[in-house]
């Protein structure tokens, strides 16, 4: 009931429909999974589960891949051997990779609630959080809050003077054109003449200069909106747009403690399962089935091998691409054209919780036009009397490929920088940081899979194909790049297609 | 490392990147340019985030090549078509690089690192290998 009932209810959204029935006899199969990141571990869950001998692969000596987080008193080290000791309070932590789930990635909330992974509201949008742009408004950021209530305001009262200009006749019909004054009024906190000014009105949006009081102190000041040209010319505007996106409505949830609890808990499942700290060299495949030859990822040693019928390798394709893998042109081609994208996460631990204490932002984002893009405010501990950890910097493009340039230290202290022009606290108040540079990190060499329209008209196929007793999977392998619920929903089609052939030989 | 893009592209670049794929195309990536000069700022401020400062490369699950005394840095076209096309992890750079940039960062690493390559190439020959892959 509860499948008949998720399947329908989810039809057309994630692609989730519900948890996967894997039924027939696979008589004894064996796969070997390659990677301990969502998509393998989910392969390995739901395999054994379905009766087959499953064993896992992970260059890493924890189970997660990118769900990750890090916490006081761990030791990272990024590629070129730079080594950070990461210096957070207990309880306060760093999610280097993904830190959201939609409400509608199902995939990924079906398997937190099956692993007993608590979750928590994340916030996306903060009205009271900051837009910052060192070219606007003499580099002194705005509330978010007030950039909203103007940019609508004004586009509601240039929109009714259109209509009653008659402007768009051809448009809107007269009795259409009653109700669109009317909306424009609402929407917008327009007065009585259509205009969005300073006053009661837009106050109500905007926030006021000084906020009603009781008693004898009561009465409230109106705000003074900001010039629309201004406004316009600040760029600033564009933060409006960011919470609508699909993935950012609300409501969006986050794993208490940390996004690495879901890989922490998939770990736990496959206890004994996983062998850790194992650097895949060379797989093979022939007619009986799949080798996968391996070193100790950090001494280094005499190859080992690990063999099974079949495979599923999670690998991330920049790191695929290097590996000798007798699979055929069409999936090797595929392979060979996703190079990983740049992105850069910096965590900085403070003092205090002066966004909170000082400025009223609990949770949400703040965007600025400095090369860190955004601060993320934590969404948990409010009103916490302890320190508190920022998400400094979280970059893509030519930013995010000039974060991994620097080293550790240097990440951390332009991140501060940037972060003071927006928070004068900063410089008072910072402690310790780390910062993760995603083209650094061994295990991936770049934070998700660059795909474009044409490569995927191209590859993408030829990618998630099962050649010969080899599937891939992971977010590389799925229409949601970059995000966890690709990874997952890519690993379970794919079981799902091997299961199939496996049935069928 | 300067803020050299708007911030609606600032905010369009977290935007895509999460969330490019379903509908988007490789020209609906914002196409940031990067600031960097002279061959000595680009190697700094973009190459030596994978190949590391000394250029010697590095080594994790996969690796990045060493580039300090290399061979293959002989055919002077060689690094211009990597650097423009990119290659399996090596992200390609023609849309964020003029061919002035190319060509400055690819002379800079023919002739430093150990590596005493006497042919230059000009932008004139990087715009005309634009293109190819």
């Amino acid at each position: 009931m509860y499948h008949a009932m998720t399947a329908m209810a989810f039809a057309g959204e994630s692609g989730f429909s519900g948890p996967i029935q894997l039924s027939g006899d696979p008589k004894g199969a064996s796969v070997l999974i390659l990677g301990a990141g969502l998509a393998g571990m989910c392969a390995a869950y739901e395999l054994r589960k379905a009766g087959y001998k499953v064993q896992i692969l992970e260059y890493n000596d924890r189970p997660g891949g990118r769900n990750w987080s890090l916490y006081g008193g761990d030791t990272y080290t990024e590629m070129g051997g730079f080594t950070q000791k990461v210096e957070f309070d207990k309880g306060l932590y760093l999610n280097p990779g993904p830190w959201r789930l939609p409400y509608h990635h199902h995939a990924a909330l079906h398997y937190c609630k099956l692993l007993n992974v608590a979750l928590e509201p994340f916030t996306q949008v903060n009205n009271a959080a900051l837009v910052h742009s060192t070219k606007a408004f003499g580099g002194k950021p705005k509330p978010f809050r007030e950039v909203q209530a103007d940019f609508n305001g004004y586009v509601a009262e240039l929109l009714a003077k259109c209509t009653q200009q008659g402007r768009l006749d051809q448009a809107v019909t007269q009795e259409d054109k009653e109700l669109l004054l009317a909306a424009m009024r609402e929407w917008g906190a327009l007065d009585k003449s259509y205009e969005y000014k300073k006053g009661v009105l837009s106050s109500e949006r905007r926030g006021w200069l000084s906020d009603p009081g009781g008693g004898l102190t009561s009465v409230p000041t109106p705000s003074e909106p900001m010039a629309m040209g201004d406004l316009l010319k600040s760029g600033l505007w564009s933060a409006v747009g960011a919470g609508m996106i699909y993935e950012f409505q609300s409501v969006i949830f986050q794993p208490k403690g940390g996004m690495g609890m879901i890989g922490k808990a998939f770990g736990r499942e496959l206890d004994g399962v996983i062998q850790y700290g194992a650097k895949v060299t060379d797989i093979r495949q022939d007619d009986r089935g799949v080798t996968a030859t391996w070193i100790d990822a950090k001494n280094g040693g005499a190859p080992r091998q690990a063999h099974a019928d079949w495979c599923v390798c999670t690998i991330p394709a920049s790191v695929l691409s290097q590996i000798p893998i007798n699979v055929g042109g069409p999936m090797k081609a595929a392979i060979d054209a996703l190079y990983y994208d740049a992105s850069v996460k910096v965590g900085l631990q403070f003092k205090r919780r002066f966004w909170e204490q000082d400025e009223a932002i609990y949770g949400g984002i703040s965007y600025t036009d400095q090369p860190n893009s955004l601060i993320g405010y934590p969404s948990t501990d409010y009103f916490s009397s302890g320190k508190g950890v920022l998400l400094g910097a979280y970059s893509f493009g030519p930013s995010a490929f000039e974060y991994a340039a620097l080293s550790p230290a240097e990440r951390v202290a332009k991140s501060v920088e940037y972060g003071a022009n927006i928070h004068p606290q900063y410089r008072e108040e910072f402690e310790n940081g780390v910062g993760v540079a995603w083209h650094r990190v061994p295990w991936t060499m770049g934070c998700a899979a660059h795909w474009t329209e044409d490569l995927r008209a191209k590859h993408y196929d030829d990618l998630c194909a099962i050649d010969g007793r080899i599937v891939l999977a992971g977010e590389h392998a799925s229409r949601l790049p970059a995000w966890q619920e690709g990874a997952l929903l890519s690993s379970l089609d794919a079981i799902r297609r091997l299961h199939q052939r496996v049935l069928a030989s | 490392m300067k803020a050299q893009h708007h911030l609606s592209a600032a905010i369009a670049l977290v935007l895509a990147a999460t969330l490019a794929g379903s509908t988007a195309t490789a020209q609906d990536y914002p196409v940031g340019h990067f600031d960097e000069q002279t061959g000595q700022a680009i190697w700094e401020g973009i190459c030596q985030g994978c190949h590391m400062p000394n250029a010697e490369g590095a080594v994790g699950a996969g690796a990045y090549p060493k580039l300090a005394g290399d061979p293959r840095l002989a055919a002077n076209v060689y690094p211009v078509m990597m650097v423009l096309n990119g290659q399996r992890a090596m992200p390609a750079f023609g849309a964020n690089l003029s061919d002035a940039q190319v060509a400055e960062v690819v002379n800079y690493l023919r002739t430093h690192f150990g590596n005493k390559y006497k042919d230059p190439v000009t932008p004139e020959q990087v715009k005309a290998l634009r293109g190819g892959s």
